[in-house]
């Protein structure tokens, strides 16, 4: 499976590699898709999901380019190769939206996520939950004697990971930000 | 040049600006402001429907007879839902149109004031595009751009919502600069893979042209080309419902029609080809019946403008993306430069394959005693008026099936159906739309008779502006289309699926002020088509035909090209409980 990176208005040929190489097996990718920042734009990505029945693992958005109006979304999907280029297509059929990049396939990229946990403890538990966050290079970002807030930031693994350790530590709230990603090296 | 007027005139002058002429429509309080500007000019003509329905499928209608893009203009909240079947039928065919609708003023929006509906929300996904326009100075860019994306790549139908304030406000009117627009889809194909297609033109043995609505959608000239290509050929060409018209019914490479209720050539040698070129079609489900079982033995290649469309359903082995007209010219050049090369023989053996298959004659019928049947109706419709220059449109059901396989079509545009969606009541308006844009043309709404009350009230439209649209009712009493398949699949349990209580059709002419032609008596039926067509007005022409007719071939769902149903002797038990959760 080849990159697909749709820009629109380019005539030279084809950017798209669509032989298929199909098989049946679940992959996860992450797509970048560049949006015009207009009212309804995330609407129009978020209902092409649900209409045609495809997952949304994780889904961030926010403006990046305040001059040319546009707004990066990264979502984490997964389906069969058939499906995840079927997402891409479709994407770059949204009249909004200016370019989709497949992170996965496009050569290594970094992904990164927030996460914030608040963990109530005493004792122990306490001490064990802070020795922990040290480890993962989590901050304390609230505090009462009997609870931590602390923030993370990593890629979506090592935020599954802490999540597992704080549970019998009194976990009891969590916030995600879903994960936001770039390619690796300069371009 | 940019210009102080207020929205509503802005919107009369970007329609100006396009080289709109005609504009289908229907007034309320969101839209008065517009009104007020269309009654003061004579640029435009404004055509009144009875129902926003109508107004959408009458643009559609327009726009695929006369290839430019359809204007509605409409009214917020009921006005604007209303138009929601035609927005998703246009989205499904590809048919460029613009619906303008009105909004309730900007400061009430989210209040759920009088008429009020979020219908950029409701149109998102049956639009192509959708705008909401909150400032006037930025009205005339958005309509001009809706234009744009409306025509441009595959074409679809787009939607500008503007709320009454906007329409009142003054701002800066623009004129259209088509390359103000970061949307600008490829036309021209991928080289490399072109060439490997010419290449395997030249050692195909058993090939097929496989086109479809794309064709017509990409103009007169892409049709041109298309004929060129298979001429210089000699390779057998089929197509779908909606690319009927690209290549001539009357030329000798011509199988029909393919898919569901296609012809017996045409799918015996979809099955068994080894080259399938796809121009411009995408693989629906009523083409393919069974994806693993869909002609296993062939290299695919597919031409179309939309990525999405290729890989969605068939893979495809050579995939194209461009301009149907832009490739065929690429396509033609390379191929003729290598020196015009096919494989004659093979291609000579193909066709006597294909000549035994015709033997079948699978639209064999037999018109015996008094009762009319659908297919004589259509045989005879067609014989007196191919030489005429007309138009045909379509409801849907069996009489669609029918019109497609007994009706032929020697040019692009000249046949307007509801091929993706199905809208049963989506043929009288268009009808109504074809003739606005050919005045003296011969219009023709091949119709069922439940079908046709759907839309009935544009008998008013078509009499208010003197639309001389002739209604062809095949009425078989009956939703012929769903009797079939209860009958096939369902133990023959009729549920509802017979029109009871229907209208005295001539007498509903009549009370329009039409002119209504009743005829059941095949002896007659000559006669009374002849009087439909020379009458200069609107007709219904109520033709009683044989109720319990089915429509051969059929392939079964569930089933595959070769194992197709020639008559009824052949359809008991044939569809399994896995086809019958199909459509
Ligand atoms: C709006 C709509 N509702 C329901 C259907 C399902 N449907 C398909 S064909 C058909 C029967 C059409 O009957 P008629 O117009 O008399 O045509 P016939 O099949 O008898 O020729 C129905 C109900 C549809 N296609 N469209
Ligand atoms: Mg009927």
């Amino acid at each position: 499976m080849s990159a697909l990176k749709i820009k629109k208005g380019s005539t030279s040929h084809s950017a798209y590699n669509l032989r298929p190489t199909f098989s049946d097996a679940i992959e996860r990718h992450t797509l970048a898709v560049l949006v015009e920042n207009e009212p309804g734009v995330l609407a129009r990505v978020i209902g092409l999901f649900s209409g045609r029945g495809y997952n949304i693992d994780s889904l961030t958005v926010a403006e990046v380019d305040h001059t040319g109006h546009l707004s990066r979304i990264t979502i984490v999907t997964s389906g069969t190769p058939q499906v995840i280029e079927q997402i891409k297509a479709q994407l770059g059929r949204i009249v909004s939206v200016h370019e989709v990049h497949d992170l996965t396939v496009e050569g290594p990229s970094v992904e990164r996520e927030l996460a914030m946990f608040k963990v109530a403890g005493q004792g122990d538990k306490r001490v064990e939950a802070l020795r922990l966050a040290d480890i993962f290079r989590a901050n304390v970002v609230d505090s009462t004697l009997e609870s931590f807030t602390f923030e993370i930031t990593g890629n979506p693994e090592k935020i599954d990971a802490f999540a597992e350790l704080m549970r019998p530590l009194g976990l009891i709230e969590v916030a995600r930000t879903g994960v936001a990603a770039l390619p690796r090296g300069e371009t | 040049m940019a210009r102080q007027m207020t929205g509503a005139k802005m919107v009369v002058q970007a329609l100006i600006d396009q080289g709109v002429d005609t504009v289908f429509g229907y007034p309320g309080g969101a839209v008065l402001p517009i009104y007020d500007e269309v009654f003061q000019q004579n640029a435009i003509r404004h055509i009144l429907v009875r129902h926003e329905q109508g107004a959408v499928h009458a643009a559609e209608g327009y726009a695929r007879a006369t290839g430019k893009p359809g204007v509605v203009l409409v009214t917020s909240g009921p006005g604007a839902t209303n138009a929601v079947t035609g927005l998703t039928d246009a989205l499904m065919d590809s048919i460029p149109i613009i619906v303008l609708t009105g909004q309730v003023p900007t400061f009430m929006i989210g209040s759920d004031a009088f008429q009020e509906a979020d219908t950029v929300g409701i149109t998102r996904p049956c639009t192509k595009h959708n705008w909401l326009v909150k400032e006037t100075d930025r009205l005339s860019g958005v309509i001009h751009e809706a234009f744009h994306v409306a025509t441009n790549g595959r074409p679809g139908p787009v939607l500008v919502d503007i709320p009454k304030d906007v329409q009142f406000a003054q701002g800066t009117y623009c004129g259209p600069k088509p390359s103000a627009s970061h949307y600008q889809p490829q036309l021209k194909g991928d080289m490399e893979t072109i060439k490997e297609l010419v290449a395997a033109i030249e050692n195909a043995k058993r090939p097929i042209f496989y086109t479809g609505g794309g064709v017509i959608n990409s103009g007169p000239g892409a049709s041109q080309l298309l004929r060129e290509l298979v001429e210089a050929t000699g390779f057998p060409i089929t197509s779908t419902l909606m690319g009927l018209g690209a290549y001539p019914a009357s030329g000798d490479k011509w199988l029909g029609m393919l898919g569901m209720h296609g012809l017996y050539e045409a799918n015996m040698a979809m099955h068994d080809c080894d080259l399938m070129i796809n121009i411009g079609a995408r693989f629906d489900d009523r083409i393919t019946g069974r994806i693993d079982a869909f002609s296993p033995k062939s290299k695919k290649a597919h031409i179309d403008i939309d990525p999405s469309s290729i890989n969605k359903v068939i893979k495809t082995d050579l995939p194209i993306i461009g301009d149907v007209g832009h490739v065929l010219e690429d396509l033609l050049k390379v191929w003729k430069s290598r020196g015009r090369k096919t494989n004659v023989d093979a291609v000579r053996k193909w066709w006597g394959q294909i000549h035994d298959w015709r033997k079948v004659d699978c639209l064999k019928f037999k018109q015996e005693g008094r009762t009319i049947k659908p297919q004589y109706a259509l045989e005879r419709l067609e014989a007196l008026t191919k030489d005429h220059d007309r138009y045909i449109c379509t409801e849907v059901g069996q009489h669609q099936m029918w019109a497609a396989q007994y009706l032929g079509f020697d040019d692009p545009n000249r046949w307007m159906t509801s091929g993706g969606l199905g809208t049963m009541g989506y043929g009288f308006p268009a009808s109504i739309g074809v003739q606005m844009g050919h005045p003296d043309a011969l219009v023709i709404n091949v119709a069922g008779e439940a079908s046709w009350l759907m839309n009935m009230q544009e008998m008013g439209t078509a009499v208010q502006f003197r639309l001389p649209v002739k209604q062809f009712i095949l009425n078989n009493e009956r939703l012929g289309m769903v009797r079939q398949w209860q009958e096939l699949l369902h133990g023959e349990r009729y549920s509802h699926s017979w029109s009871e209580a229907l209208p005295d059709f001539v007498k509903l002419a009549e009370a329009f002020g039409a002119k209504g032609i009743l005829c059941g008596d095949p002896e007659t039926l000559d006669d009374a088509i002849m009087e439909m067509i020379s009458h200069d007005g609107p007709v219904i022409f109520d033709c009683l035909v044989e109720k319990h007719e089915n429509c051969f071939p059929m392939i079964p769902s569930g089933k595959a090209h070769n194992e197709m149903l020639l008559g009824e002797a052949e359809t008991q038990g044939v569809i399994d409980a896995k086809g019958s959760v199909l459509v």
